[in-house]
């Protein structure tokens, strides 16, 4: 009669029952036996990272680029510190991460034994949910309820802290049909939710004369349908569109509707439609404060729809009229329905007049940079990447600054899920290791990480990791030898003080990704540029390709902190008043 | 108040007071969750209660006292309903009609100077004196908070005093339905 099986061996059975592929991590004392008993398996595969922090953000870039839960195993103590800036991330962003941390034997808990933190406490505000798990018959319940936390509703990060003890006990397993778990501790709505809401929301758009269409992340973690039917319901409205830095793909970039990003360095017609328009419909997307700016001067003259699936996002910053609370592709399917049931039509007059007005705002070119000399701009070497790129299945993943903003405003997302960068949290060190689990989830696609010189350095030792299991992620470094977003701020707002932002004693890149056994380019002028590129992406290994850019640009156009949609700054007026200057800097 | 340019422009109700019933699964670090939620988003937490209510549900009610404008005890409110462990949140303020009640345990320093009308004012009160061993003068005051600070206050006047209190818990005073 005896089912029994270890705790470690309940973890393994639990992952792959949920149906999980592949396994970020790295060993240590307090989760040998899990290490033990996935030696003894070959249905999950295991990638062992070179620090912790690169194993999240892999599970995220994994996640983000499948829409499958990202997993990660690790062990007690620093491994388990180590993943929380990964999991802040997960939660900021949304994105479905389960992660298994050992911890020490439960008669030692306390007692600040070796490798002993409080990892529950510690994560408690940086996970949707975490688990400490004493009892090793509740281990499998858990496991399953973790994978239906992390995915259900606004996905998020869940932790699970086993000691060791438990994963040697034994106990028995339960499926996970048979696991029922509490209506409370899952969000579900309602299936006839918020019927009128929307009702009342797709006869205001029908009555707009100047709407705008604002998408977020929401709309990419409904998942591909949701991308499909909101581009379906904008080419009905006939209405402009603009993203969030987490909605770009949502709608493709050559998209007639489309206006690009929006935000802090988002495009100037974008940002004026947002401020003038007479109905926004955001979907998906939070009222960050990048993309809002100042907040009593955002959209003034607006009406509000919010489609969100975390009630909480509702009025947090920014007043609504018509708040829905549901999955974006749930939403928007009954919008069409209403939509065409009630045969509504937009005012077509009207509409031409606003897309006059905004293609008057696009006439501004705010994307212009100056293009002369044999220095390579930042702007052309992500331009270039594009051209080179666009006809391969590409992800693109960022680091953090200046190259973030510079490949979200010059590279043309067509798609959902290519396109991963760290949005809330805003983590250096995020892409490199994205980048290695986007290609473990796509091995024959092309992912490059557009990294700048600082960032890449934060996880550069997941080189090791990209060569160990034949990954040939690309990463452009654009290499300007400064924090550049932070030399830009000092510039701008701290009187060209130059504080701490110049990286001395840089690596030879070329020479760093040799010392790994993978290949090292390097361009200085813009007559190596493509060929380098070319290579790049023929190279079938690790590359990094070391970009020369010239060190002082700066990513315009800007909203600086403290200003309004219609403040923006572009390139051609980059002297700075000392008011706004003053008022600024003391906000991040 | 956060002074930022960020701040929303739309607070205008008034900072009040608001009592809050929060139901959760009685599991380790509920409580701990709930507060840190506070802490972490700058919320107030006035006084905060909890006990289990029911011995076969494993259900605990948290009762919080906060104040704040209606604007943000709302989004405490969601803030509240998305850590997972968490059943439903009240507003008894919002629900209209409340019943609530404390407890404070009152040592009193007495003299034969004071003795009279320490006793008049606790009669005057309906505090209890609380027996003990070592025969000190403990009394015990329950009833609405306003009612216990005015009886701390004027027991103030007349002589030293040490005192605990268990801050507020509340019901709803709403007519159920009473079949069962």
């Amino acid at each position: 009669m005896n089912n029994e099986i270890t705790g470690a061996e309940i973890v393994l059975k639990s992952l792959a029952e949920q149906g999980v592929e592949v396994v970020f991590g790295y060993p240590g004392g307090a989760v040998l036996p899990i290490y033990d008993t996935l030696f003894k398996q070959n249905s999950i595969k295991h990638v062992l990272v070179r620090q912790e922090g690169g194993a999240i953000h892999a599970a995220e870039g994994y996640a983000r680029s499948t829409g499958k839960t990202g997993v990660v195993l690790v062990t007690s103590g620093p491994g388990a510190t180590n993943v929380v800036t990964g999991l802040t991330d997960a939660m900021m962003d949304s994105v479905p991460i389960v992660c298994i941390t050992g911890q020490v034997p439960q008669h030692l808990i306390g007692s600040d034994a070796f490798q002993e933190c409080d990892t529950t406490g510690i994560t408690r505000p940086c996970t949707k949910h975490n688990y400490l798990v004493k009892d090793v018959n509740k281990l499998s319940s858990v496991f399953h309820e973790a994978f239906t936390i992390a995915q259900n509703g606004r996905p998020g990060p869940v932790l699970i802290d086993i000691p060791k003890d438990v994963q040697f006990a034994s106990g028995t397993y339960e499926e996970k049909n048979k696991i029922i778990i509490p209506s409370h501790r899952l969000f579900e709505p309602s299936p006839d939710f918020e019927k009128n809401k929307i009702e009342e929301a797709v006869e205001l758009i029908s009555k707009a004369k100047k709407p705008i269409f604002y998408i977020g992340g929401g709309c990419i973690n409904s998942g591909p349908k949701a991308s499909t039917l909101v581009r379906e319901f904008i080419n009905m409205v006939g209405s402009p569109v603009t993203m969030t830095l987490m909605g770009l793909g949502v709608v493709g970039s050559s998209d007639k509707n489309s206006l690009g990003m929006l935000g802090m360095h988002g495009m100037y017609e974008a940002n004026m439609a947002m401020h003038e328009c007479d109905v926004m419909i955001n979907i998906g997307a939070r009222f960050d404060d990048r993309v809002t700016g100042r907040l009593d001067a955002f959209s003034p003259n607006s009406k509000k729809i919010h489609i969100d699936i975390d009630e909480s996002n509702i009025n947090k910053t920014i007043n609504v009229d018509v708040p829905i609370i549901g999955d974006v592709k749930q939403v928007v399917e009954k919008m069409i329905t209403v939509w065409k049931e009630k045969k509504f039509q937009i005012d077509d007059k009207a509409l031409k007049l606003w897309w006059d007005k905004i293609n008057k705002w696009k006439d501004v070119d705010c994307l212009n940079y100056n293009n002369e000399g044999k220095q390579i701009k930042p702007q052309y070497a992500v331009q270039r990447l594009y051209e080179l790129t666009k006809n391969t299945k590409t992800f693109i993943t960022t680091e953090v600054g200046q190259h973030q903003m510079w490949a979200a405003q010059f590279y043309k997302f067509e798609e959902p899920n290519r396109w991963l960068t760290s949005g809330g949290l805003g983590t250096m060190g995020y892409g490199f290791p994205a980048a290695i689990g986007a290609q473990v989830g796509h091995p024959d696609a092309l992912v490059v990480d557009i990294a700048g010189d600082a960032s890449i350095l934060m996880n550069i030792q997941e080189m090791s990791t990209a060569v160990q299991y034949r990954l040939p992620v690309k990463i452009f470094i654009l290499n300007n030898e400064y924090m550049g977003m932070v030399r830009q701020w000092q510039e701008l707002l701290h009187g060209g003080r130059y504080s701490e932002s110049y990286t001395d004693s840089l690596p030879d890149f070329v020479k760093l990704a040799e010392s790994y056994k993978a290949v090292g380019l390097r361009a200085k002028t813009t007559d190596e540029l493509d060929d380098v590129i070319t290579q790049m992406i023929e190279t079938k290994n690790t590359v990094i390709a070391d970009i020369w850019v010239t060190k002082e640009e700066n990513c315009f156009p800007m909203i600086q902190s403290g200003s309004a949609h219609n403040e923006m700054m572009l390139s051609k007026d980059q002297k700075q008043d000392k008011k706004s200057a003053e008022k600024g800097k003391i906000l991040v | 108040m956060n002074k930022s340019v960020y701040a929303s422009p739309d607070q205008v109700s008034e900072t009040k007071r608001h009592i809050l019933t929060v139901l959760v699964d009685n599991e380790p670090g509920v409580l701990a969750r709930v507060i840190g939620m506070f802490s972490g988003r700058g919320y107030n937490i006035d006084s905060l209660n909890v006990a289990e209510v029911s011995n076969d549900e494993n259900i605990s009610r948290i009762t919080i006292v906060t104040h704040g404008t209606s604007e943000v005890v709302s989004q405490i409110e969601k803030q509240l309903l998305r850590i997972v462990p968490v059943h439903s949140v009240t507003n008894l303020d919002q629900e209209g009609s409340s019943v609530e009640a404390e407890v404070a345990l009152v040592y009193i320093y007495i003299s034969d100077t004071n003795k009279k009308k320490v006793y008049q004012l606790c009669d005057l009160y309906r505090a209890r004196k609380i027996e003990n061993e070592n025969n000190t003068t403990i009394f015990e005051i329950a009833g609405a908070s306003e009612r216990v600070n005015r009886f701390i206050k004027e027991i103030n006047e007349i002589t030293k005093v040490e005192i605990v209190r268990s801050g507020p818990v509340a019901i709803s005073s709403i007519k159920k339905n009473e079949e069962e």
